[in-house]
């Protein structure tokens, strides 16, 4: 009886098992299978095949996985896999041959440029922005959605040396706004990461006097304060905590309060022109191969309309590839990223600002420099 | 005092020295009285009402079996108590994480979430189930395959080496330097973090197979280093604890050692390595960090544990969570993330099941 | 050949036996060799750290700098563990082996067996989701009347995230671990050894103190060792519930680090020294595991083992 019992469990579950291996579908969205007709042709003319790996910033994984989706409905037969492991676990496997490509918040430095040229030829790697995002500096703070502040009000704010909300110091800035007493509960980032780095590079040059560290990836131990992991964990304590403030990634924040970064002599709305704009302005890395197109963005720029937090993130393509086949397949999908329709699905999945017409075609003619190595 | 002996005037002879049984009830509600009365002094809150109370219950009804029943009956009394209080102590936590799962993860068990892929589903995607109100699309499919495959592996790795490790160690190697170093290396072993382990596993097929080889089955290595410890130092346990008669008796009528191990000892403490071994899979399956460095990160379905990236379902938790397939509305990433919790403590209870049901087969009868 | 079945079937029986020995003996060779290994690819890659330009250490001051608050955050981490995990899984087995009804028990040990399934990453969401906002209201009561003792200094973190939380997490993260271990050799203690402890007339206690706790100890050990590396190495749990900062006594306050949620935490974005930097403290972490351990040895060899197969 007993026996009969499990015997029965035993075959539900096995049936449950069989089924649930049986009827797996990779279709999830419910649209017809690419390649019916309806996908336009890639525009590089024929689609092309096989499997593109690459490993990078997690900061460009939902970026990514729209490109990956617009990029295989156009080329059925083609793969492209990332692995969002990190900037510098990215950067790393790159260079070591692991992946074709490397998705990377900040741009190859001399030295890893050096050792591109053992796995990429004589002419190394080169730099493609290809995901751009301003940072927000967001608080919960009553129901106030927007604040003026300067960048050493900002940089004061996160040093800890302004503790609470209605300080002289923020509301002479923001006349009108009626500002609680509440405490400042300052929250940063417990991980390493890009997002970290571009914030604090933006106090160290846009706030020096307040601001006497230097640019890193992880916040300075002397200002510890309460810190989450990851773009969600700081976005959520943040949103679960009166009077707290963060900086993260503007499609991120949802409906928490904005600063305005005064730029100039006018403050600045976080909008994706106001990033791109600021990525117009900035300067190209020195010393750099022409089809490198690294970029040092200007965070003290004056420029009107510029918002200068903001994250680039980059991919790292090889200037040769071993064979045809590989070459074709990252031109096509580096093409199509850079392409007016790869930032537009860019923007509407992952929020990101898209890349200007200008620096659009200088990418295009980069990455079309990549060929078949000799 | 007076109390006290009218009570036991009434009581026969057996019964003397002995509580009637309605004392602790008496106790119980005294005390939370009691509780309410000093919680309400320091800011009443229920919690702390509850606390006061039990602590006052225990300390009470010890008390009180003490100046009735004597010492020993009182620390008996207490240690039960203590006994309870530990299992209700645990059980919160234990109840509140559960429940946090259930109440998070059942709305979003689908027929989507089980039988499709993340392949194609973008944040645009997830945008329009926010705005729109349309159902949640893509599902955890690729990343039930790839747990099954990669634990399926890993244990296929472990169960053996481990088994006979411990037979090893309990039956050959009594009182051998090597034993005592296994034994010492195992304790160390448990005590790797798994993300060395899983760097030391992509390391490892990265030497044998060039760079960045990532595949389901360096996952299932690496989640072996985790396994193995485990899996060696409950069998070494459960075999310790089986009898020496046994085993004499089965030497006596002239069985062979090996056949001794295998059809005596082992089946006695089937349960118990079963118990180890379910315990041991469960230790690997909810791990994240080694299967982030080694299986790298799919959307799509994958078969083939030797070839191609695989997810599975802790990884897949873990990005969900944490990258969000849209920023700007995470929701939906966050109920396929709960869902997918959910569906893995479900899966563990199944393979529970089933061990159980296998090591019932083997095990002797025994009274318990 | 066919002469003497007997003798055939015996000397079959040698070979069984030798193969078989000859097998475990081989798995049992490969625990060391495996672990070598792993310490061989930390030492490895850990090297350019030590003899490194202090300055370039993260911190500034040098890798023992570096490394020493959080090998005693996460000292500390594991210790709270323990001391609220040790006596309430054995308490808990004790209760599912002894004292819950036998119908009940059986429901109870599954029910503990799944908790120790779900991802890490469920119980750190759970502490940062659940556990730390309910406990950031005993904090602040804590910091207020009790923040003379150094442990309880204020001012108590406003998210609850502290590394009195992480120890919490942990505790309940390695109670399934310890519970499940031991409540089976609990189960094994012979029954002639209970029934004649109650027949002298000891109550439930006495039995278990006499005739069960002995007899179980060095498996407590071992469920308390496999609870401890659990702890020690614990990564994705303590990373999501810690609010990482500078080493600090008090228990309520944000700060404190563990080091497997610093190499989780940072190992994503590390390259060149800052990756090596963090090898070399899985290494320091590995030195810990295996300290810890043989302290444990020693306690255990101090009692003679108990087993079967003496």
């Amino acid at each position: 009886m007993k026996a009969l019992r499990f015997g029965r469990a035993a075959a539900v579950i096995s049936v449950a098992a069989l089924a649930l291996t049986a009827c797996g579908s990779d279709n999830a969205t419910g649209e017809p299978a690419p390649g019916n007709g309806s996908a336009a042709p890639s525009e590089m003319g024929a689609a092309v095949s096989g499997t593109l790996t690459g490993i990078g910033a997690s900061s460009q994984n939902s970026a990514m996985e729209a490109w990956r989706a617009g990029f295989q409905s156009l080329n059925p037969d083609a793969m492209v896999q990332y692995s969002p492991d990190g900037s510098g676990a990215g950067r790393k496997a790159f260079l070591s041959g692991g992946a074709q490509f490397a998705g990377s918040d900040a741009y190859l430095s001399e030295e890893e440029l050096t050792s591109a040229m053992e796995v990429c030829g004589p002419d190394g790697a080169i730099d493609i922005p290809a995901y751009i995002s301003p940072i927000a500096i967001a608080f919960n703070v009553g129901d106030i959605s927007g604040l003026n502040l300067d960048a050493p009000t900002i940089a004061q704010i996160f040093k800890g040396e302004i503790t609470t909300w209605n300080d002289p110091a923020i509301a002479d800035q923001n006349e009108g706004v009626d500002l609680p007493d509440t405490p400042i509960t300052v929250v940063h980032r417990s991980d390493e990461s890009g997002t970290t780095e571009n914030f604090t590079e933006y106090l160290a040059a846009a706030a020096p006097e307040d601001w006497t560290d230097e640019a890193s990836g992880t916040w300075p131990t002397a200002y510890q304060s309460e810190n989450a992991k990851g773009t969600s964990g700081v976005v959520q304590t943040v949103t679960t905590t009166d009077g707290a403030i963060t900086y993260a990634d503007a499609s991120a924040v949802g409906s928490l309060g904005k600063a305005l970064v005064k730029v100039g002599e006018e403050y600045t709305e976080l909008s994706p022109e106001a990033a791109a704009r600021a990525v117009d302005v900035a300067t190209p890395v020195a010393d750099r191969s022409e089809n490198d197109l690294a970029l040092d963005l200007q965070r003290d720029t004056t420029e009107s309309g510029a918002y200068p937090v903001v994250l680039i993130s980059y991919h790292v393509y090889c200037t040769t590839y071993d064979n045809q086949e590989t070459v074709d397949l990252v031109k096509a999908f580096g093409s199509y990223v850079v392409s007016e329709d790869g930032q537009a699905e860019a923007e509407a999945s992952a929020g990101s600002a898209p890349l200007s017409e200008t620096l659009r075609e200088q990418a295009q003619a980069a990455i079309d420099s990549i060929e078949v190595a000799s | 005092m007076a109390v006290d002996q009218s009570i036991q005037r009434r009581q026969s002879q057996l019964t003397r020295g002995k509580l009637p049984s309605y004392a602790v009830w008496v106790v119980l509600a005294a005390s939370v009285v009691l509780g309410a009365a000093l919680s309400a002094l320091i800011g009443f809150s229920v919690v702390g009402w509850a606390i006061i109370s039990a602590v006052v219950f225990v300390l009470a009804a010890t008390l009180v079996t003490a100046m009735a029943e004597g010492g020993r009956k009182a620390t008996d009394r207490l240690v039960t108590y203590l006994v309870y209080g530990a299992f209700i102590l645990a059980l919160l936590p234990l109840v509140s994480v559960l429940w946090t799962v259930l109440e998070r993860g059942l709305p979003g068990l689908s027929h989507n979430f089980f039988f499709t892929s993340m392949n194609g589903v973008t944040g645009a995607v997830d945008n329009r189930v926010v705005e729109e109100g349309t159902p949640v699309l893509g599902g955890a499919y690729h990343a039930i395959i790839g747990t099954l495959q990669i634990t399926f592996w890993a244990t296929l790795i472990s169960v053996p080496i481990g088994l006979l490790t411990a037979v090893y160690l309990v039956e050959y190697g009594q009182g051998r330097s090597l034993t005592k170093a296994i034994t010492f290396f195992v304790d160390v072993m448990t005590g790797i973090p798994s993300i060395v382990a899983g760097l030391f596993a992509a390391a490892l097929f990265g030497l044998l197979l060039g760079p960045g080889t990532r595949m389901g089955f360096v996952a299932a290595v690496a989640l072996s280093v985790l396994m193995i410890p485990v899996v060696v130092r409950s069998t070494e346990e459960m075999l310790k604890i089986v009898p020496n008669e046994l085993r004499e008796a089965s030497y006596a009528l002239g069985v062979r050692k090996w056949r001794t191990i295998t059809r005596v000892v082992i089946p006695t403490a089937i349960s118990g390595i079963a118990s180890g071994v379910t315990l041991s899979i469960a230790r690997v399956i909810g791990e994240t960090a080694p299967i982030l460095v080694t299986a790298g990160f799919a959307t799509s379905i994958n078969w083939g544990v030797f070839s191609g990236w695989m997810s599975s379902l802790p990884t897949y938790i873990y990005y969900q969570i944490l990258t969000p397939t849209s920023p700007t509305s995470p929701d939906p990433s966050t109920q396929r993330a709960w869902a997918a919790a959910l569906l893995l403590i479900v899966m563990v209870m199944i393979l529970n099941l089933v061990a159980r049901f296998i090591a019932g087969l083997f095990a002797p009868k025994t009274s318990r | 050949m066919s002469t003497n079945s007997l003798k055939a079937s015996t000397d079959r029986g040698r070979a069984g036996d030798k193969i078989f020995s000859g097998v475990s003996l081989a798995a049992g060779v490969l625990i060391p060799v495996t672990l070598f290994s792993v310490a061989m690819f930390l030492v490895v890659q850990a090297p350019p750290v030590f003899p490194a330009d202090p300055e370039t250490v993260t911190g500034g001051k040098g890798f023992a700098a570096y490394i020493f608050p959080i090998v005693v955050g996460t000292i500390i981490a594991a210790a709270i563990a323990l001391l609220i995990a040790t006596p309430v899984g054995i308490l808990v087995a004790l209760f599912i082996s002894h004292y819950a009804p036998r119908r009940l028990a059986r429901i109870f040990g599954y029910v503990v067996d799944l908790l120790a399934a779900i991802p890490s990453v469920i119980y750190g969401a759970w502490g940062y989701l659940v556990l730390a906002p309910q406990l950031s209201g005993i904090y602040t009561w804590l910091a207020e009347n009790l923040g003379w003792i150094p442990l309880f200094e204020g001012p108590a973190s406003q998210t609850g995230k502290t590394i009195l939380t992480a120890g919490i997490v942990l505790a309940v993260m390695v109670i399934p671990i310890i519970t499940s271990l031991s409540r089976e050799i609990f189960l094994q203690t012979p029954n002639l050894h209970e029934e004649a402890a109650l027949a002298m007339g000891a109550t439930r206690w006495e039995m278990v103190r006499m005739a069960v706790l002995p007899f179980a100890r060095p498996g407590i050990v071992s469920a308390t060792m496999l609870g401890l590396g659990r702890a020690l190495g614990e990564t994705m749990a303590v990373a999501l519930v810690l609010s990482p900062g500078v080493l600090s006594p008090s228990l309520i306050r944000s700060g404190n680090q563990t080091i497997a949620a610093e190499i989780a935490l940072n190992f994503p974005e590390a390259f060149g020294p800052r990756l090596s930097e963090l090898i070399a403290a899985g290494l320091v972490l590995f030195v810990i595991t295996l300290i810890v351990n043989m302290i444990a040895r020693i306690i255990i060899s101090r009692h003679k083992e108990f087993s079967g197969a003496n």
